[in-house]
């Protein structure tokens, strides 16, 4: 099956861009994962504008509804592999291949995993990216944030009331708001383990340790017991998969030109995963949209057509 | 509704004994995947409506059933049959995925 444009991401830059194609009448076909990315694990958002508070699962809802209703098809898979066949692209998943004139990468940014033994087995089974998701299952346990940066912090105070014990492992000392760091060290039951780094999570059925050894002293570790891990030390585009397709900087970040194009033309790329400043609900739907326009421009032109394209036009105010 | 509102007191009787396999998703009130997950459930409950149960357990209101089953990121998808679990899943999981899990217990 051939489409005008694949778009892989289903966060607000991927549903956004899907939305402006399919008004645009461009077959459009969504791959992702999941729906709404990192703004679907958010509980409040307070900075959407139009909404004063509204969650991220039903805000997420709606930009889905939205592109499903223009007519955006979706198919909930992982991208393995983008390559460019001829004059069009294949997307290749686990089971399945399509085929795009155009493709959008709009996949953000993922959690940045400790690298480090029993983690991906105990994913789920006390080892943890979101304090605010998971964090009520381990009341009154014992349990290990690592990261000390804001969101390390924050997890750890938020966890501090849910939890009989939190350690906070991290690798230079607490890097965060001074007011937070004042919170956690007022807190009776936050015990900041600092200048440490992370070796194994242990455990079988579940997470039973974690065992972090000194930075300035190897030999010297520590082994705690507890039931669960939070991993909170940042974001990391996850770009396995597009590695010498496009141009990234050096964060794998996918660099893009003002309009949305990478260094290979028929290749758009919006929101998190460009190297656009801000991270941000409102900028990814924006960059989306300005991606899909840009790819409708390119499909129009490589047909010979003229883009029409009803927008600002410099020069023409009658 | 198709789907079965399952506590810890009717978990035996639901899950456990079912004749058919049953598909449980544990959800929570706070968990904001879970909000996603619950709508697709219900689609799922409603293809299989005489091949498979579906079910909900609120962890919140009956830690007991999520405790015994080591939840502990929501949502979990586990489908049981048999009286025992055959297929897990963390996270929030999409419509077809979960109809390919139980075709594959039903087949």
């Amino acid at each position: 099956m051939e489409y005008d444009l694949i778009i892989v991401g289903g966060g607000s830059a991927g549903l956004t861009a899907a939305i402006y194609a399919s008004r645009r009448a461009l077959k459009t076909l969504v791959i992702s994962q999941d729906i709404g990315g990192q703004a679907a694990i958010t509980d409040v958002i307070e900075n959407y504008p139009g909404y004063d508070s509204i969650t991220g699962p039903e805000l997420m809802s709606k930009f889905h509804h939205q592109a499903e209703a223009h007519g955006a098809e979706f198919v909930f898979e992982e991208v393995k592999k983008v390559e460019k066949k001829g004059n069009i692209f294949g997307i290749r998943t686990a089971n399945k291949s399509y085929d795009a004139k155009a493709v959008i990468l709009a996949f953000g940014l993922s959690h940045r995993h400790l690298d480090v033994p029993g983690e991906e087995r105990l994913i789920g089974k006390g080892v943890t990216y979101c304090a605010t998701c998971d964090g009520p299952l381990f009341r009154g346990k014992r349990v290990a944030v690592v990261g000390g940066g804001n969101s390390g912090i924050s997890a750890a105070l938020y966890l501090s009331e849910i939890a009989s014990q939190v350690y906070l492992l991290n690798r230079a000392g607490l890097k965060g708001e001074e007011v937070l760091i004042e919170q956690v060290n007022k807190k009776k039951n936050i015990e900041v383990v600092s200048n440490v780094v992370t070796k194994e999570i242990i455990g079988q059925e579940r997470v039973e340790a974690i065992v972090a050894s000194s930075l300035d002293n190897p030999s010297e570790i520590r082994t705690i017991k507890l039931e669960g891990v939070f991993v909170e030390i940042g974001y990391i585009v996850k770009a396995d998969f597009i590695k010498g397709l496009v141009d990234v900087d050096k964060l794998n970040q996918i660099m893009i030109s003002p309009t949305n194009e990478t260094s290979v033309p028929g290749i758009f790329a919006a929101g998190d995963v460009t190297t656009v400043t801000y991270k941000q609900i409102v900028i990814s739907a924006g960059e989306g949209s300005k991606a899909a326009l840009q790819a409708y421009k390119y499909l129009q032109q490589k047909s010979g057509k003229t883009a029409v394209m009803i927008d600002w036009k410099s020069g023409n105010r009658k | 509704m198709s789907e079965v509102i399952l506590t810890d007191q009717s978990f035996e009787n639901e899950v456990i004994k079912s004749s058919m396999p049953v598909l449980v998703d544990f959800w929570a009130e706070w968990c904001g995947p879970c909000k996603m997950q619950g709508p697709i459930v219900e689609e799922v409950a409603k293809e299989f409506v005489g091949k498979a149960k579906v079910g909900k357990l609120e962890v919140d209101q009956n830690p007991g059933m999520a405790q015994k089953y080591g939840v502990m990121s929501i949502p979990t998808l586990a489908i049981f049959k048999d009286g025992k679990i055959i297929w897990q899943g963390v996270g929030l999981h999409q419509k077809v995925l979960l109809s390919d899990q139980l075709n594959k217990v039903i087949s």
